[in-house]
């Protein structure tokens, strides 16, 4: 069983910034997305449990590797880093486009990725993705399951009453929510073993692009305009005993008929 | 994790993986021992599983080989798992360097037969590890120990030992498996006579004592051990006779860059604290930080915590390029925990009455720096050993 987990590196949560043409600025240093180490951390478990191969894919600048440093330190067994400075500014019709050259010269089973990005948060590459290479999507997988033998995949999607059972045929594409578990911390082990692995480096030339079919001035959507979202006044803060506290929240809640 | 300005200073000429040890271990510093240190500083509980969590990390292996079993980390990457340990829970980083330092001779002067036998739990963190050096008669004055080791057996080649007598102040004690004592096999020898042995918890005639009743750093529980002619095997003595006085104190110079890193990352907390508080409170018709006296107060605790890292560092470096560390680690050790006491005194002061409630954590912080300028080696101690080296030198000059 192989699988590629989409790891997208985004800016440290907290400190992102548009650049002055409202770009993402990914000058400064950028971690792993939260949402893609839920399937990182699901890939794993089944890499521990049933032997599956785990590669990393990302596309971003140089400094994405400290995402991928830390998914091998964490424990999977590859990466691959498309980087090329032409890609800046591409769209999410572009990177789906990326990744699916990316994903042709690889080979595996399963694509696992995070239902979105901290930093865009467009959320339309995993669907895209799938649309575009064919394969079946199973989406805000809570728990996913590939047959032993590696030929479907069976994912849980929690909804209101309870759960769907979603069963599709390989390869596929899993779209996974938190649910699935907190990533684990790398091991001081893993991240020694990290340097040995390997990281290969793509270009737009070795995926077959030409520069100008991507980037912004061949994006096919632009942010016209951004602002930021109005300051929240008047919070209420409890601090009490648990108890005490606990009878104050459901008043307040109960004095606006929120309960 | 959002980088602070201190922390991209603290972050400057690491290795890749000296920087991912460093986010790695400052999360789950973050996440994991943050949240419950003021809780186990009340109940001067240690938490086991905690520990252990750490132990899964590889923090309890972080400085040694790859080939010994260790992670394969530099002593320098080893001071950045303290700060940031330390940075959330003094107690358990000091918890953490006593174990690291009853584990350091093991690895240096043991024989192979001792590292396998000794070492693996130890690395692993299945057994918790402290240090027996300081007697009620002997705690700076360490050559005047007065534990007694009577050996068993044929003279020359003993098949045991049996020692009497009794430590105090021992970190980890409490809660530890394994116990690097010091004893004396020749009372009359100074430390010519000082021997090191490998004691196990449960070894007949050995019994814990009084639990100390400290000022700080009280999840980290010390206590007194009790010999009672408890019989240890001659394969549990660590090198040869008389050559223990040697192995503590180059056990104890690496165990002071341990501290002075412990201490840095304690007086960053504080000094971290103390600027959110400054712009945060308001008085007088707008935030503290204005006011300029408290920002010259803010700067000093920064060149303190600054020149604390840079030393303790230094220390580190010297020690992984395999050169003498006496002086350098006494430097780093008196001058970070002066920083630390000075830096969180200052943050106690800034909190104004918030600094002096058992609320907020400054005045743990508080509490906890001040152990570090009395334990391995009081700060008038290291005085004396950097006078030594600096007259050895204009001596040598002459």
């Amino acid at each position: 069983m192989r699988i590629v987990v989409l790891l997208k590196a985004v800016p440290v949560v907290g400190t992102e910034r548009l650049t002055s043409d409202l770009r993402t600025d990914r000058s400064g240093t950028l971690e792993a997305n939260g949402a893609d180490e839920y399937l990182l951390e699901a890939a794993l478990k089944l890499a521990e449990t049933s032997g599956a191969e785990v590669t990393l894919l990302t596309i971003g600048p140089a400094g994405a590797t400290e995402a991928l440093r830390k998914g091998l330190a964490m424990g999977a067994a590859s990466a691959v880093h498309v980087a090329d400075d032409q890609i800046s500014g591409s769209d999410g019709t572009q990177t789906v486009e990326l990744l699916a050259a990316a994903l042709g010269r690889l080979e595996y089973e399963l694509v696992f990725c995070g239902a979105d990005s901290s930093d865009g948060g467009g959320g339309v590459v995993p669907a895209a993705l799938a649309v575009r290479l064919g394969l079946p999507y199973l989406s805000y997988a809570s728990q996913i399951e590939p047959a032993p033998d590696g030929s479907s995949v069976r994912i849980r999607r929690l909804n209101p009453t309870g759960y769907d059972v979603l069963e599709a045929p390989t390869p596929a594409l899993v779209m996974g929510t938190q649910v699935l578990g907190e990533p684990r911390y790398p091991s001081l082990r893993g991240i020694m073993q990290a340097r040995s692995k390997q990281v290969q480096t793509w270009t737009l030339a070795d995926l077959g692009f030409e520069p100008s079919a991507v980037g912004a001035a061949a994006a096919r959507t632009a942010v016209v305009s951004a602002e930021r979202p109005p300051e929240r006044g008047g919070a209420t803060v409890i601090r009490d005993e648990p108890d005490a506290a606990v009878q104050q929240i459901v008043e307040f809640l109960a004095t606006r008929r929120l309960l | 994790m959002t980088a602070t300005g201190a922390a991209v200073a603290a972050s400057t000429g690491l290795t890749d993986e000296e920087r991912l040890l460093q986010e790695t271990v400052r999360d789950f510093a973050t996440r994991e021992l943050a949240p419950g240190a003021g809780e186990r500083d009340e109940a001067e509980r240690f938490e086991r599983p905690l520990f252990e969590r750490m132990a899964q990390l590889g923090f309890t292996a972080a400085p040694f080989p790859e080939e010994a079993g260790g992670a394969g980390f530099s002593y320098r990457a080893w001071t950045l798992v303290m700060e940031e340990v330390a940075y959330a829970d003094m107690a358990m980083a000091i918890t953490l360097s006593v174990h690291i330092l009853s584990q350091y001779p093991v690895f240096a002067c043991g024989t192979e037969e001792q590292r396998r036998r000794w070492l693996g739990p130890m690395l692993t963190g299945e057994a918790l590890g402290a240090f027996g050096l300081t007697e009620p008669h002997a705690g700076s004055d360490a050559s005047a120990i007065r534990t007694r080791a009577l050996r068993i057996g044929v003279a020359g080649s003993p098949q045991a030992y049996r020692v009497t007598g009794s430590k105090i102040w021992i970190s980890n004690a409490p809660d530890a498996e394994r116990y690097l004592v010091f004893a004396t096999v020749d009372p009359d020898a100074g430390s010519a006579g000082i021997t090191a042995f490998l004691v196990e918890k449960g070894m007949p005639g050995f019994r814990l004592g009084r639990k100390e009743r400290k000022m700080g750093i009280k999840a980290c529980p010390a206590a007194e051990l009790i010999f009672e002619a408890m019989e240890v095997p001659a394969e549990n003595r660590l090198g040869a006779e008389g050559e223990g006085y040697r192995i503590a104190l180059s056990a104890l110079g690496e165990g002071r860059i341990s501290i002075a890193a412990a201490c840095t990352g304690l007086a960053q907390a504080a000094l971290d604290a103390a600027a959110r508080h400054l712009t945060e409170r308001r008085a007088f018709g707008g935030p503290l930080s204005e006011q300029q006296g408290l920002r010259f107060m803010l700067a000093e605790m920064a060149q303190k915590v600054a020149a604390a890292r840079a030393l303790t560092r230094a220390a580190a470096e010297a020690k992984d390029r395999g050169e003498p560390i006496g002086e350098a680690a006494s430097l780093a050790k008196w001058t970070a925990s002066d920083a630390a006491m000075s830096v969180t005194t200052d943050a106690v002061q800034l909190f104004g009455g918030s600094g002096y409630s058992r609320e907020l954590p400054v005045e743990r912080m508080m509490r906890d720096a001040k152990g570090a300028q009395i334990y391995e080696g009081t700060n008038q101690i290291h005085r004396l050993i950097v006078a030594e080296q600096v007259l050895k030198r204009a001596a040598e000059a002459r």
